[in-house]
């Protein structure tokens, strides 16, 4: 095969890897906005606190499928517990429109929060990861070697997707949470507790959050930072994806990967402006973005 | 008595839009709330099926109290709401939209009114079941948000403006149908701006004034009072 072909298929496996994190992340932050109109700002800070404990759980026990069960699990309980504490708290004061804005200013202390957080008990340097023995090295494939890692990433990623299908599309849970993203009010009113389907799915957003984390961990260096590029990325996934469209955040997410790991090589420097001046027009032109439903 | 509505007052931030509303429901009739645009209907029912918190008043559904209440206690208690944009789930199937209807514990063969004695009443839900709400017509998706409603198994339903905005045949469709599910013994407060529809269906009227009853009574006792229709009522 020739050079060019294999740096192309290595960069499209690289940008699907990305994808997928950014997909992991994403769902869950799509999903907490369309049903409860909560951007929640600290969303990706949890994706960062999930490495940083995984990198804990590595330093006490070595082993990587343990902070890959347990961080996911502990990142969650924090979810969870901003919500029912914090979150929910707040709707209870009579704010009305203004309630989105201090919704935003909770989640944007809680990021900042989180953020210093980290920098206090980990350091600011850049800590390691290591991939566990099995997913180090290359497996080859149809002519070529990928990196086994990727794969996995890869792997790990369609089997949520897949899974996570199953219950949205095919169980009772799943039609609630869709009914309580069009439309929450009618749904409490059919004898649906959706304050406790709310916490269900901000648990279930930020235990994503927290696998994707510690996916990622391995892959790109784990460092306060790591916030910061993801919650761009989201925001983009959301908007143009359509708010509360898991199609349409798996779409824009892969595209996302792509342009990314090619933009890298073929525009640097310009793929970013690219990218959010193309949010900046389809929020301009439809607003719930390229496959948001209407209500 | 099956409920109770007592000196409600609820509010939109400052705009105090019931004012000691007062209203009764027995159990098996149907019951008329009728006025102007903008008096408070819609705000009565919501504030009933707790989408609107009172800030005052009592409001005792099978002899309880009930204001207060969190919206799906108040459902699972045994009221069903039928609102007057139907909000059907557009994206959701006609099945699925009819089983979020079933009330949580319980299922589609429970109680009264199953998923086959409503397809049974209603023949295109089961022919168009895998179809998505957004693709119904709107005299279609008014039955299903009907439809809808039953499937909880409720005591009381609350109907905001059924026939609005619907055909002619349409219109005595869902009166009929409203009439079915009354004679199964659910009992009904409708609010309806056609006075011809409405009273062919109710047995007794409230018509509300701003925030508040103006007038109760016998469909007969409005009949012969037409100072009463032109006061309440834009005829
Ligand atoms: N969400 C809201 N926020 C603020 N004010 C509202 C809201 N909904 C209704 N109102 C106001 O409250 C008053 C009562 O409204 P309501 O919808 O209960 O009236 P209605 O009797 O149902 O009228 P209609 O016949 O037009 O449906 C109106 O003046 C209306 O403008
Ligand atoms: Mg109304």
């Amino acid at each position: 095969m020739n050079a060019i072909a294999v740096m192309l298929i290595t960069q499209a496996v690289h940008g699907l890897a990305y994808g997928m994190l950014l997909f992991l992340v994403a769902s869950g932050f799509t999903l907490i906005f369309g049903m409860m109109g909560i951007l929640n700002i600290a969303h990706a800070s949890f994706f960062m606190l999930a490495a940083y404990v995984a990198f804990q759980i590595m330093a006490w026990s070595g082993n990587f499928w343990l902070a890959l069960l347990l961080a996911p699990l502990a990142i969650a309980f924090l979810g969870i517990l901003m919500e029912r504490v914090m979150l929910r708290r707040i709707r209870r004061f009579k704010l009305g429109k203004a309630l989105v804005l201090f919704e935003l200013m909770l989640t944007v202390g809680i990021m900042v929060c989180i953020e210093e957080a980290v920098k206090n008990i980990w350091g600011t340097d850049p800590q390691i990861i290591n991939a566990p023995d099995a997913l180090r090295g290359l497996i080859p494939c149809f002519g070529m070697t990928y990196p086994a890692y990727r794969l996995f990433i890869i792997g790990l990623a369609c089997s949520i997707l897949i899974l996570l299908s199953i219950v949205l599309f095919k169980t009772r849970l799943g039609n609630i949470v869709r009914a309580a993203v069009q439309d929450a009010e009618m749904t409490v009113a059919l004898g649906i507790n959706v304050p406790l389907v709310f916490t269900f799915v901000f648990g279930l957003g930020t235990w994503l959050a927290g696998v994707a984390g510690v996916a990622a961990g391995p892959l790109l260096t784990v460092f306060p930072g790591l916030a910061n590029q993801m919650l761009l990325d989201s925001f983009i996934v959301v908007a143009l994806g359509g708010f509360g469209s898991l199609m349409g955040a798996f779409i824009i997410s892969m595209f996302l990967g792509e342009l990314t790991a090619f933009g890298v090589q073929f525009f640097p420097g310009y793929s970013t402006i690219i990218l959010f001046g193309f949010m900046a027009f389809v929020l301009t032109f439809r607003p719930l973005g390229l496959f948001g439903e209407r209500e | 008595m099956l409920l109770e509505v007592k000196d409600l007052n609820s509010y939109y931030g400052l705009s105090h839009v019931l004012q000691g509303m007062s209203l009764t429901v027995y159990s098996g009739e149907i019951v008329g709330l009728l006025g102007r645009n903008g008096m408070g209907k819609s705000t009565t029912l919501k504030s009933i099926m707790g989408l609107v918190r009172p800030k005052s008043g009592s409001i005792r559904f099978q002899n309880q109290e009930i204001a207060g209440h969190e919206s799906y206690q108040i459902a699972r208690a045994g009221i069903a709401y039928v609102p007057e944009e139907r909000r059907i789930f557009s994206n959701l199937t006609v099945l699925e939209n009819l089983m979020m209807g079933v009330k949580p514990g319980e299922n589609q063969y429970q109680g009264g009114w199953t998923l086959a004695k409503l397809y049974h009443h209603f023949p295109f839900m089961k022919d168009r079941s895998a179809q998505k709400g957004a693709h119904l017509s709107g005299g279609e998706q008014q039955m299903l948000s009907i439809a809808r409603a039953l499937m909880g198994n409720p005591a009381l339903l609350l109907v905001d403006e059924p026939t609005e905005g619907l055909a002619p045949l349409m219109v005595q469709e869902v009166r009929d149908v409203l009439l079915k599910i009354n004679k199964e013994g659910v009992a009904i407060l409708i609010v309806e701006h056609n006075l011809k529809v409405a009273l062919s269906l109710v047995e007794r009227v409230y018509l509300m004034g701003k925030g508040h009853i103006g007038f109760s009574g016998s469909v007969q006792e409005l009949q012969s009072m037409p100072h009463v229709q032109e006061q309440y009522l834009s005829i």
